[in-house]
């Protein structure tokens, strides 16, 4: 990319200023300080930012990365004659996912998995999968009728037809479905921290537990940037993939 | 050489193709004409197992498509489609190249081959190639349909309403060019309309089908002179059957051998419908004839055309 537009794009100066906090957040001191009076101390220091967006990152980024593979298998299978049957009881059981409260999940992981970053995990897992799955059948679903027709009229296999049709012309739906998972995961994962999960929530629940309001502001905008930067990021990943589907 | 034999096909109870026989010759384009519904679709997807028959046989080359794994066969079938399906997030050159490189073709011999059918199809190549499928004009995109169903040059053409959703003008150029290859490479065509003209334009044979069944067999002229029944009259049309038989008979059936006219000569592959139009255009009631090398060789009368 070059200069003029590295510089003119909205991408690059959210991911600077949500660096900038994540490793600069005592240049804000004297701000919270002043909003705050008297709270020592003013920046969160059990930890430091970049550790626990880190931590996030890893339990975000598993939680996705499984979503997205088991959803758009789940997707592919029930695109297709032998998996049609279960359509929907995948969508409901996805469903189902979506409307249990991430809390209730949690808790019912804990007992189960333990503390820490397995019931997070989990939870974000099941969260997350509904967008993927509806995105990605109905992407499959949309590829059209003139197209695998002819794809199987010239003799491509099942797989050919998978991987160099379906799959192709699906992908910038798949691809949004994944990114509004993602999103949702991010921002979802913050409550990990009441189980012990590391991430930049524990900076907001301390916070609310101590009575100190400079940590909570201060988690809650590092979320909000990191959710904001990375969907900007799949935004233009999907921009960038959308003109192959036409 | 297609061998369709004893073929049937039901829906439930709804019997589409009721025991069919057809046998298409070397060379041969045969179309299937009739109404929607009356099963000509289905026919001809049996023949490439898009569709499974419930009994029968269907031999392709005299081998029992049966006995062939479905993708195998169908790649050595081309296979073109009213609504084309060219694969929007590949260029041209991918659409046409789908099957060669099915088959592993070399990659030179890929791009020859592109080459040399964009070129059979008046497009040109460089220009083309690189080009994705909602860059092109409908009647563009249907002659690379064409062009990718021939890729391969597969031993059978198998056509279904390919220019039934172009506009007239296109419709019209691509018939001719379809009738131009056809003579050029000799291929064995199934072609599937429900439009009467366009079955008389291009048909070596046509074979009109009613409820699953062919109703009759024939040449054009043969249809057209010698409707077997009264569907098939009706089909054809009673009004205008005229203009249809000036349109399937040849300048060369009526020659004046010898004789001479004034004018700029027609050939002898033109139809009596083109020698009327051609003499009403003049106001004249005789042409000169010439062959296909030019020479004049002699002349048709307004009164010829209906002898």
């Amino acid at each position: 990319m070059r200069d003029g537009r590295l510089l003119g794009s909205p991408v690059f100066w959210v991911g600077l200023l949500f660096a900038a906090l994540l490793l600069r957040m005592d240049a804000l001191r004297p701000v919270l300080q002043r909003m705050s009076p008297g709270v020592e101390p003013v920046i969160y220091n059990r930890d430091s930012f970049l550790a626990l967006f880190l931590s996030q990152l890893g339990l975000v980024a598993a939680a996705s990365l499984a979503a997205s593979l088991s959803g758009v298998a789940l997707a592919v299978f029930v695109t297709r004659p032998a998996g049609r049957d279960f359509r929907a009881m995948v969508n409901a059981l996805a469903t189902v996912g979506q409307t249990f409260p991430p809390a209730a999940v949690l808790a019912i992981a804990v007992p189960m998995v333990g503390f820490g970053a397995r019931p997070t995990v989990i939870a974000l897992f099941l969260y997350g999968l509904l967008p993927i799955i509806e995105n990605a059948v109905a992407g499959l679903e949309g590829v059209s009728h003139a197209v695998r027709e002819a794809a199987e009229g010239m003799g491509l296999s099942a797989w050919q037809r998978l991987y160099q049709v379906d799959l192709p012309l699906a992908a910038p739906l798949i691809l949004a479905g994944i990114r509004v998972s993602v999103t949702i995961a991010i921002g979802t994962a913050t409550i990990g921290s009441t189980v012990g999960a590391l991430t930049l929530g524990t900076p907001i629940f301390d916070g609310l537990v101590a009575n100190k309001l400079p940590f909570v502001i201060e988690g809650a905008v590092l979320v909000a940037l990191f959710a904001i930067f990375t969907d900007m990021l799949l935004a233009r990943l999907e921009r960038w993939l959308r003109p192959l589907a036409d | 050489m297609i061998e369709i034999d004893n073929v049937s096909k039901s829906y439930g109870k709804h019997r589409v193709v009721d025991r069919l026989s057809l046998t298409v010759g070397d060379g041969v384009l045969c179309v299937l004409l009739g109404s929607s519904g009356c099963g000509k679709s289905t026919t001809l997807r049996m023949i490439n197992r898009l569709i499974p028959f419930d009994a029968g046989t269907i031999r392709v080359g005299g081998e029992d498509v049966r006995h062939v794994p479905p993708e195998a066969l169908r790649r050595r079938i081309g296979y073109a489609i009213q609504s084309i399906g060219l694969f929007p997030h590949w260029t041209v050159e991918d659409n046409i190249a789908t099957v060669p490189r099915l088959l592993k073709w070399s990659q030179r011999r890929v791009r020859d081959r592109v080459a040399e059918l964009l070129e059979l199809f008046r497009l040109d190549a460089e220009t083309y190639r690189g080009k994705h499928p909602h860059q092109l004009s409908g009647g563009e995109q249907q002659r690379v349909g064409v062009a990718r169903a021939l890729a391969a040059d597969p031993e059978l053409l198998l056509m279904d309403e390919p220019f039934a959703a172009v506009d007239p003008i296109t419709r019209d150029a691509l018939q001719a060019e379809l009738a131009r290859i056809h003579r050029a490479t000799g291929k064995t065509i199934v072609f599937v309309t429900h439009d009467i003209e366009e079955a008389l334009r291009l048909a070596t044979v046509i074979a009109i089908m009613d409820r699953g069944r062919i109703i009759q067999l024939g040449a054009p002229l043969d249809i057209l002179e010698h409707p077997a029944n009264d569907f098939v009259r009706d089909f054809v049309g009673r009004q205008g059957l005229g203009l249809k038989l000036l349109s399937v008979r040849k300048i060369g059936d009526r020659l004046r051998r010898g004789e001479t006219a004034e004018g700029e000569p027609l050939s002898l592959d033109a139809s009596l419908g083109e020698a009327l139009s051609a003499m009403t255009a003049r106001r004249t009631d005789r042409l000169p004839v010439c062959d296909a090398e030019g020479r004049r060789v002699g002349a048709i009368a307004l009164g010829d055309l209906v002898r």
